[in-house]
């Protein structure tokens, strides 16, 4: 059928507030933001069935720039709070988001634990391999040898490799995306909405202000020569083994999401009381 | 197969963050340029129908319109209220377009998702600003040269699409838009004339954002 018909379904605009972004001019942020957008719009869920979740930091402050739900909470603790709310409410749509120093190193522990529940929910994380907000500070992603007035000659510490961190810890879903490329980034969100258990997406995205050689990625991000496996061994093989710009979902597993159960928040605050009840 | 529009595009950016810290090369990007870059990325599809390559030339104007948006917001919010003003007028210009083409194919809405999903030939929409081409101290001028850019990319974009289109009311239509882009450069180029360049030291900034350097 090629004949155009009139739609009234929801559009990236329904979920962008009229708060203005105030990341640097040129943030790759921007884009996750227009990404996220559209994979709403995509999965066609409403602004108010989304309940967006975030830590500390530039990439953090994405809930506020949604209609959604949004939750700005404490660095490093979004998955834990993500994660009651989506035991509590899984009607919800429950988005995290947030950036590498949050993620993986202030809220290391969580991304773990966050992977091995295997709770429904996406989390997408903003790498740029630097803490921004706090003004160029090397993140656990940071290559050892960047070399800053912060970090002179590198820190000469192995980066963080968070896609076989999450494939090993139990992610159901691991992606990485490219900032550069919102509609691809989109379609990779939609993706991992959609997809049951705790799905997780890398997106590259440059921070222009402290690490300006970012910019280069656009040359060097490029689609994954292979198909999305739900083998974890070969997942494992081939982010072992790739350059680190392999864009694409990496593996997409049917492991069975934490049983959040339906009617559970039904007891009465007094019915939660007595099971505490010495 | 028709060749892949592109060109190489130097940012406006790139310059004064060059003048402030070299581009480093770290281990990752050297290990990732052994990789072509982009590569996979599809050539130009002719669309299958005229309602088809409407819907996609829709597209494009608004996601030009909703980028230039974006970066007008993030300008206004750096305190860059000319360039911010620019980029608004643009968005407008981008909107105004998109509006015409739907009037023209009489959809009372948007077009769906389903009749657009376009295999752009790089990774937006030809007349999308990139979001990293922007910087907070940028001028009028190098917002028109940014729009130059897109008006141009757009251009080539319907022109090979003239090129490579199987179906006469696609061809038609594209030719139509490509003489319109054209007419689009030419007035940026006016508009260009009309705005002063930016000094050299332009990106200066007695109390920069960042100390690391």
């Amino acid at each position: 059928m090629n004949d155009v018909v009139a739609t009234s379904a929801p559009t990236p605009a329904s979920y962008k507030s009229s708060y203005k972004p105030i990341w640097c001019p040129g943030c790759g942020d921007f884009s996750v933001l227009s990404a996220l957008t559209k994979a709403l719009a995509k999965v066609a869920v409403p602004p108010e069935r989304v309940a967006v979740v975030s830590g500390i930091g530039c990439s953090s402050r994405i809930p506020a720039y949604t209609t959604c739900y949004g939750f700005h909470g404490i660095h490093g603790r979004a998955l834990p709070a993500a994660t009651g709310l989506k035991v509590a409410r899984p009607d919800l749509t429950v988005i995290v988001t947030g950036g590498d120093g949050d993620g993986y190193s202030i809220g290391g522990n969580h991304f773990l634990h966050a992977c091995r529940r295997n709770v429904d929910m996406t989390y997408i994380v903003m790498d740029n391999h630097v803490y921004g907000m706090t003004k160029g500070q090397p993140s656990p992603t940071t290559e050892p040898d960047w070399d800053s007035k912060l970090s002179p000659g590198g820190t000469g510490v192995r980066s963080f490799h968070p896609l076989v961190i999450a494939l090993a810890s139990g992610a159901n879903f691991v992606a990485r995306a490219f900032a550069g490329d919102p509609n691809g980034t989109a379609e990779i969100i939609a993706q991992a909405i959609r997809h049951p258990g705790f799905a997780f997406v890398e997106v590259l995205s440059p921070c222009v202000t402290f690490r300006p050689e970012q910019r280069e990625w656009k040359q060097l991000a490029h689609p994954a020569p292979v198909s999305e496996t739900d083998d974890p061994a070969r997942a494992a093989r081939r982010i072992m083994t790739d350059d680190g710009f392999n864009i694409g979902v990496l593996y997409a597993g049917s492991r069975r999401p934490y049983p959040a159960r339906v009617g559970a928040a039904k007891k009465s605050p007094a019915d939660l009381e007595a099971e505490f009840a010495l | 197969m028709s060749r892949v529009i592109t060109g190489t595009r130097k940012t406006m950016t790139q310059k004064p963050v060059a003048k402030t810290r070299p581009v480093k090369r770290t281990s990752a990007n050297d290990a990732a340029r052994k990789v072509t870059a982009q590569s996979g990325r599809p050539n130009v599809v002719a669309p299958r129908s005229l309602t088809v390559f409407m819907a996609q030339a829709w597209e494009m104007e608004i996601e030009a319109a909703q980028r230039y948006s974006d970066l007008a917001d993030a300008l206004e919010t750096h305190n860059n209220p000319e360039v911010a003003a620019m980029f608004r007028t643009m968005a407008n210009y981008e909107s105004k377009h998109a509006d015409e083409i739907r009037a023209t194919m009489g959809w009372s809405e948007s077009p769906p998702l389903t009749q657009r999903n376009t295999a752009w030939p790089n990774y937006e929409a030809p007349e999308t600003t990139p979001v990293d081409d922007v910087h907070y101290l940028m001028q009028p001028w190098h917002a028109l040269q940014l729009a130059l850019a897109a008006e141009r990319r757009a251009e080539r974009f319907f022109a090979e699409l003239v090129r490579v289109a199987t179906v006469d009311a696609v061809r038609n239509a594209a030719r139509e838009l490509q003489a319109e882009e054209k007419e689009h450069v030419a007035l940026v180029r006016e508009w260009m004339k009309k705005v002063p360049k930016p000094s050299r030291d332009w990106a200066l900034d007695p109390d920069p954002p960042r100390y690391t350097d």
